[in-house]
């Protein structure tokens, strides 16, 4: 494991006592990426700045490629690359600067600090930008330069904050790609998001985690089969209350795993069957079927059924 | 794609090697910021001696003998004991340069980056304690204390109508005093930056800058503040005081001036306090 996490616990003590994070167990193979997914305020933020040697756990012990992270953190910088939430880019030196003076500081000789910069530039094709300073950057542009900079120093491990927060979807996908290149670098890549897409597309496995807890850790493939269900039929009915009886009828159908209620109307899970469509729509239509959609089930369906719907701060 | 870079291989280098290439590095950006930025260095150093010295020194002066009473003219009260104001000035002007290079060059850009950019955080990434990130901050700015004081000796000697009277006793003492004084300028730069919020940074000249400048003795020297006890005893809790008194002790020791070994110990404890003061309030800022 290249990225170990036993035992974290984090609280803010204040006025108001915090528990950020509450005993996360973690490992990250290398070489993978590893996804955190959670609501606002889950914890995912503060495990990555406890890993990043950013923050100082009240509890528990991070190691990463084995050096632990509070005993020897200067030492633990040389193996980790950051890409916050925010942008980081020292305003003051050029997109070119940014990266040369980042290899600088881990060491590199001029020569090799200006060989690798001209590299990443060219890599994350912004060779074309490399005068330009960090205000005259769109969104998209600046988080290129930021993994850019965050990996000039060979780090084993990439941490990216939120990477798609705030990016459009071309910046997006360009980031995505960026990411899955890493891995043929043989950068493992742990990465916080709460864009179930993005976790599905990009990650080989994901934790759930909220309230500080690891709710559950697995393959995108996997929790997705967790729901035993591979699609899911949202009936809106027009009459309002208890839907007891047709739920009852519809669990009877050949295929459905289960049926949930939902705000409008009923959710089923169900795998695909011949004939469960007409089914359906057959039982629900005499309790005022008004509208059906089908979707597959997406890592969204196992994450709002494992952290609810209830909004967060 | 990735070509081979023969970059040291960071787990086998010694630690005291890695942290050292570390602090340079963030010395080298430092200086390359600097250097881009000197003019307007320039004009921060230059621009407050410069109207202080024209206005009280030249302005004033020329108008007691064009009428004016000697009670508008600050030289003139000093003239009686035979000493010219610009003698008073020299070492109070570069102490303020010195103050306020570590006030410019430290507080106001890490109000900027523990604000809303956060520019901080790569530096923080370093393989360097972060102690030491503060402590390059420090020794970045006194640095710029230093050149600030060479610039503003020969404004204060040229400018002024009458100059002043220098006289350097003993050179060691005087570079003591200057790095001192520079250093201890980067740890209240430290200090203050670490510990006024962003938002509030417009209030470091009004309620930091203005009193301990006005307070110092930079503009009178502290012996002759006998008249008022309280205040005499009172601004010794200020480091500017031991700033202005040593320069005045080094290059004017025809005024009064405090005992030299007393300074150098009051500028070693203003030092000792400050940089444990601002590293207290960086650690904190930056690791949560």
């Amino acid at each position: 494991m290249i990225v170990e996490i036993t035992g974290l616990r984090k609280i803010y003590e204040g006025k108001q006592r915090v528990v950020a994070v509450d005993g996360i167990d973690l490992g990250v193979r290398e070489g993978e990426i590893y996804g955190l997914l959670g609501p606002n305020g889950a914890g995912k933020t503060t495990t990555i700045s406890v890993c990043t040697t950013r923050a100082l756990p009240s509890e528990g012990v991070v190691r990463i490629n084995g050096i632990d992270v509070v005993k020897s953190a200067a030492v633990a910088r040389t193996c980790i690359g950051v890409v916050p939430q925010y942008n980081t880019l020292d305003r003051a030196c050029t997109i070119f600067e940014n990266i040369n003076f980042h290899c600088r500081y881990f060491g590199f000789s001029r020569a090799d600090a200006k060989q690798r910069t001209e590299q990443l530039l060219e890599q994350f094709h912004l060779s074309e930008r490399a005068g330009a300073y960090p205000s005259q950057l769109s969104g998209g542009l600046a988080q290129r330069v930021q993994i850019a900079r965050a990996i000039a120093h060979r780090p084993k491990v990439l941490f990216l904050d939120e990477p798609s927060a705030g990016l459009d979807p071309q910046s997006r996908i360009a980031m995505w790609e960026a990411v899955s290149g890493l891995r043929k670098e043989g950068i493992t890549v742990v990465l916080t998001t709460h864009y179930m897409e993005e976790a599905d597309e990009l990650c080989d496995r994901v934790a759930i985690i909220d309230h500080g807890k690891i709710l559950v850790e697995d393959t995108p493939a996997a929790l997705k089969q967790s729901i035993g269900a591979q699609r899911l039929y949202d009936l809106d009915l027009r009459s309002e209350g208890d839907h007891a009886a047709l739920t009852a009828l519809l669990e009877q159908l050949a295929g459905v795993t289960s049926v949930e209620s939902l705000p409008s109307g009923l959710r089923i899970f169900a795998d695909s069957a011949d004939g469960l469509l007409a089914g359906i729509v057959n039982t629900a239509n005499p309790y005022g079927l008004r509208d059906l959609r089908i979707t597959e089930t997406s890592l969204e369906t196992v994450f709002i059924k494992l952290t609810g719907r209830d909004l967060r701060e | 794609m990735t070509t081979a870079i023969a970059i040291p291989p960071q787990a086998k280098i010694s630690k005291a090697s890695l942290y050292t290439r570390a602090f340079l590095g963030l010395y080298l950006r430092d200086l390359y910021v600097l250097r881009r930025e000197l003019f307007p260095f320039a004009i921060r150093v230059c621009m407050n001696p410069l109207l202080f010295l024209f206005v009280f020194t030249y302005v004033i002066p020329g108008m007691s003998s064009h009428g004016g009473t000697a009670a508008m003219n600050p030289s003139a009260a000093l003239a009686n004991s035979g000493i010219s104001y610009s003698t008073v000035l020299l070492p109070g002007l570069m102490a303020v340069g010195i103050m306020f290079s570590g006030i410019a060059a430290v507080a106001l850009p890490l109000a900027v980056e523990f604000g809303s950019t956060r520019e901080i955080d790569d530096r923080v990434m370093c393989p360097l304690p972060v102690a030491f990130v503060a402590i390059e901050k420090i020794i970045f700015s006194a640095m710029q204390s230093v050149f600030a004081a060479c610039i503003v000796y020969p404004l204060a000697f040229y400018v002024p109508a009458v100059h002043p009277t220098t006289h350097v006793a003993s050179w060691p003492f005087l570079i003591v005093v200057v790095v001192l004084a520079s250093l201890t300028a980067g740890a209240l730069g430290l200090t203050i930056g670490t510990s006024v919020k962003p938002s509030q940074i417009g209030l470091i000249f009004g309620v930091v800058v203005i009193p301990i400048t006005f307070l110092g003795c930079v503009y009178y020297p502290w012996a002759l503040l006998s008249h008022i006890k309280w205040l005499q005893y009172g601004v010794l809790i200020n480091p500017i005081v031991y700033m202005s008194e040593g320069l005045r002790a080094a290059l004017t020791p025809t005024l009064d001036h405090m005992d030299p070994a007393v300074i150098v110990l009051m500028l070693c404890v203003a030092l000792t306090t400050l940089t444990w003061l601002g590293m207290r309030g960086f650690l904190r800022r930056v690791i949560g």
